[in-house]
């Protein structure tokens, strides 16, 4: 037919034609808007030319910021003690529904086990690794390739791991890594990998410490180069070798940095969506908060409801994202 | 691929000579060291490969046999991308063409705009010194704590909806369904208190002097700011540039919360989510869909790693 595809095509093109149009022409009006009001603030003068430079440079921060995340996030604070629609105050309720629920009971402990473990696998990786490539030749094409997927969306990379996890009956050719490696390690009947809770929350997890551990590896590597030489000289001296030094000299040393990427990987867990959402949409006992949350909120239509578990996730993340800023503020005093 | 390594070149003060590291190393250098590295590497690039590999075999060859059995057999085919970016592979006119499209539409936007604008308030903020501007960085800087899961209903609403107070109208609906204009927006509101953060932290440093000297010649903020604070930015601007383009290509909470999901308006990444869903057994074009969606974000990552590392490194706590 091709017929039909030249025709597809045309429009296609003639679609992305306008899309772009459109698309440059507001980044054109937003810049010729810019320019304009910088020239008619320009020309402001004496007493007045302060005030206005003020409200110019900070003005349109300070509104979007207010309009965008301030309010908003009050609200959604006050919409959690309100049933589905917002109509009625109902208490505590959603609250109440969140923590004494049996669903939501499975959603809180999968995402309390995420935020354990998947962080802890990713330094601990990311560690070993920027501790083995310390002393190699060529590292950094090493450190590239592990570095690699974060560059790689959370869908893209659960797309890839879910064809790792493809599932055929024994009995065929399988497409699935996993599944052939396991077969051909002796395992004759490997399960159906994402049906089987609760091995495939974890299966989940691999996907996040895959990404992860290339930011680990590349902060914790930094943080060990940064060691003085006059200490590990010193430890070697004195009969350190290889585990001891290992754990007497360089973890102690790098205690801080290692604590940021602990707490940083918790975040990125607590508020991770993408994953659960692309493999199993949150089925197989796979939930967690963040895609409860969405589900709860623009699937399910409970505003109530939603709002609740977005306080829920805002309250966890808070003492981390808090802890983790402090640090990073302190890093960046110090330096 | 010296990247990553000169970054943290740059985030490590250079405490000791060549000599001394070139000793250490040599002492602690083993095969075993290599050998598991290697190992390690391989590891944890071989799923991508198989992913890629994939995506150029013929339908037959990838519903039957698995992808390492390429190499014996080795028949490789473009028909694939073909299928997924032109011809409605996917059961969609136009296959993922309209959505890519989007995706670039919506992504280059949502870093210009949260860019000027934090540029401008970092400039104000460190340097058009008024009553409160600290408390007001401070506040901007402590907004990072707050998910995005805290603002999207009520933000939905007040696309959709209009601002009311009680039963008073204040806002009309915004009428922006079906546009970029929520997207844009949303990304620009959520990306502000990291990028002003960010941007005041190098722009707060620009040395005195040059200012002053403008200030004396007679150039005012707005021309400062255009001739001097943006040209010396550069570095700054660009490593939180190509973090906020890459935070808002491979973004998906926020796209399937403000487009709805059709041909119209959808990015890419939300398109291959839904797809992993529906499509979960043609592996032939999902791989191919995927790889178009992340070949993106690799050039970007191989041709800056610098600044890609760098910006990552920076944003980390965003969200």
């Amino acid at each position: 037919m091709p017929d039909s595809t030249s025709v597809l095509a045309a429009s296609t093109l003639s679609d992305a034609l306008v899309k772009f149009t459109n698309t440059f022409g507001a980044i054109l009006a937003f810049v010729a808007v810019i320019l304009l009001v910088f020239f008619a603030a320009g020309r402001a003068t004496g007493r007045l030319a302060k005030p206005v430079a003020v409200v110019v440079f900070v003005g349109p921060a300070i509104v979007l910021l207010t309009a965008g995340l301030v309010v908003p996030a009050l609200r959604t604070a006050f919409l959690s003690f309100y049933n589905s629609d917002s109509s009625k105050n109902v208490g505590v309720k959603n609250y109440q529904w969140a923590f004494t629920t049996d669903d939501i009971h499975r959603v809180l402990i999968n995402t309390a086990l995420w935020i354990v473990v998947a962080p802890l696998v990713t330094t601990a990786l990311g560690l070993s690794i920027a501790v083995l490539a310390d002393r190699l030749k060529r590292q950094s094409v090493y450190k590239s390739l592990i570095f690699l997927p974060m560059a790689i969306s959370f869908v893209g990379a659960s797309i890839i791991w879910k064809f790792v996890y493809d599932y055929r009956e024994a009995s065929r050719p399988q497409i699935g890594l996993l599944s052939q490696l396991c077969m051909a390690l002796g395992w004759s009947h490997p399960p159906n990998w994402i049906l089987s809770a609760p091995l495939n929350t974890f299966l989940l997890m691999v996907i996040m410490v895959w990404v992860q551990t290339g930011f680990a590896m590349v902060v914790l590597s930094a943080a060990i180069k940064a060691i003085p030489d006059e200490i590990v000289e010193a430890a070697r001296m004195d009969g350190a070798r290889g585990g001891r030094l290992f754990f007497y000299v360089t973890v102690p040393m790098i205690r801080n940095t290692l604590v940021v990427v602990l707490t940083t990987v918790m975040i990125t867990t607590l508020k991770v969506f993408d994953i659960v959402r692309t493999m199993t949409g949150g089925n197989f006992k796979t939930q967690v908060l963040a895609n409860e949350m969405y589900s709860q909120s623009f699937v399910q239509g409970d505003n109530g409801r939603g709002a609740a578990l977005a306080v829920i996730l805002f309250v966890a993340v808070l003492p981390l994202v808090g802890y983790n800023i402090v640090q990073l503020r302190r890093e960046r005093a110090t330096r | 691929m010296s990247g990553v390594g000169a970054v943290e070149a740059t985030l490590a003060p250079p405490v000791t000579g060549p000599a001394a590291t070139r000793a250490v190393r040599k002492v602690f250098s083993s095969p075993v060291a290599s050998v598991a590295m290697i190992v390690l590497t391989v590891v944890w690039t071989i799923p991508t490969f198989g992913l890629l590999v994939t995506s150029f075999r013929p339908a037959g060859d990838v519903a039957n046999t698995g992808w390492w059995t390429f190499f014996l057999h080795p028949k490789a085919t473009l028909d694939n991308y073909h299928t997924v970016l032109f011809s409605g592979g996917f059961g969609v006119g136009g296959g993922l063409m309209p959505y890519l499209v989007n995706s670039l539409a919506i992504a280059i936007p949502a870093t210009v705009f949260p860019l000027v604008i934090a540029a401008m308030a970092a400039y104000g903020l460190a340097w058009v010194r008024f009553r409160g501007s600290d408390a007001v960085f401070f506040t901007i800087f402590a907004l990072q704590v707050v998910p995005l899961q805290m603002a999207l209903i009520p933000l939905l609403q007040l696309f959709s909806g209009g601002l009311h107070l009680g039963s008073v109208q204040i806002l009309p609906a915004f009428g922006l369904g079906g546009t970029y204009a929520p997207v844009w927006l949303a990304h620009t509101m959520f990306a502000l208190p990291l990028a002003v953060f960010l941007l005041h932290n190098f722009i707060s440093q620009l040395p005195r002097d040059i200012m002053e000297a403008a200030q004396v010649d007679g150039a005012g903020h707005f021309k400062i700011f255009r001739t001097i604070v943006l040209p010396l930015s550069g570095p700054a601007l660009a490593s939180f540039a190509i973090f906020q383009f890459l935070w808002v290509w491979n973004d998906l909470l926020v796209a399937l919360t403000f487009t709805g999901g059709g041909p119209e308006v959808a990015p890419l990444n939300l398109r291959l989510s839904q797809l992993s869903g529906s499509f979960g057994s043609k592996w032939e074009l999902l791989t191919a869909g995927a790889f178009v969606s992340i070949v993106v974000p690799l050039a970007v990552f191989f041709a800056l790693q610098r600044y890609f590392v760098r910006g990552l490194l920076a944003g980390s706590v965003k969200g």
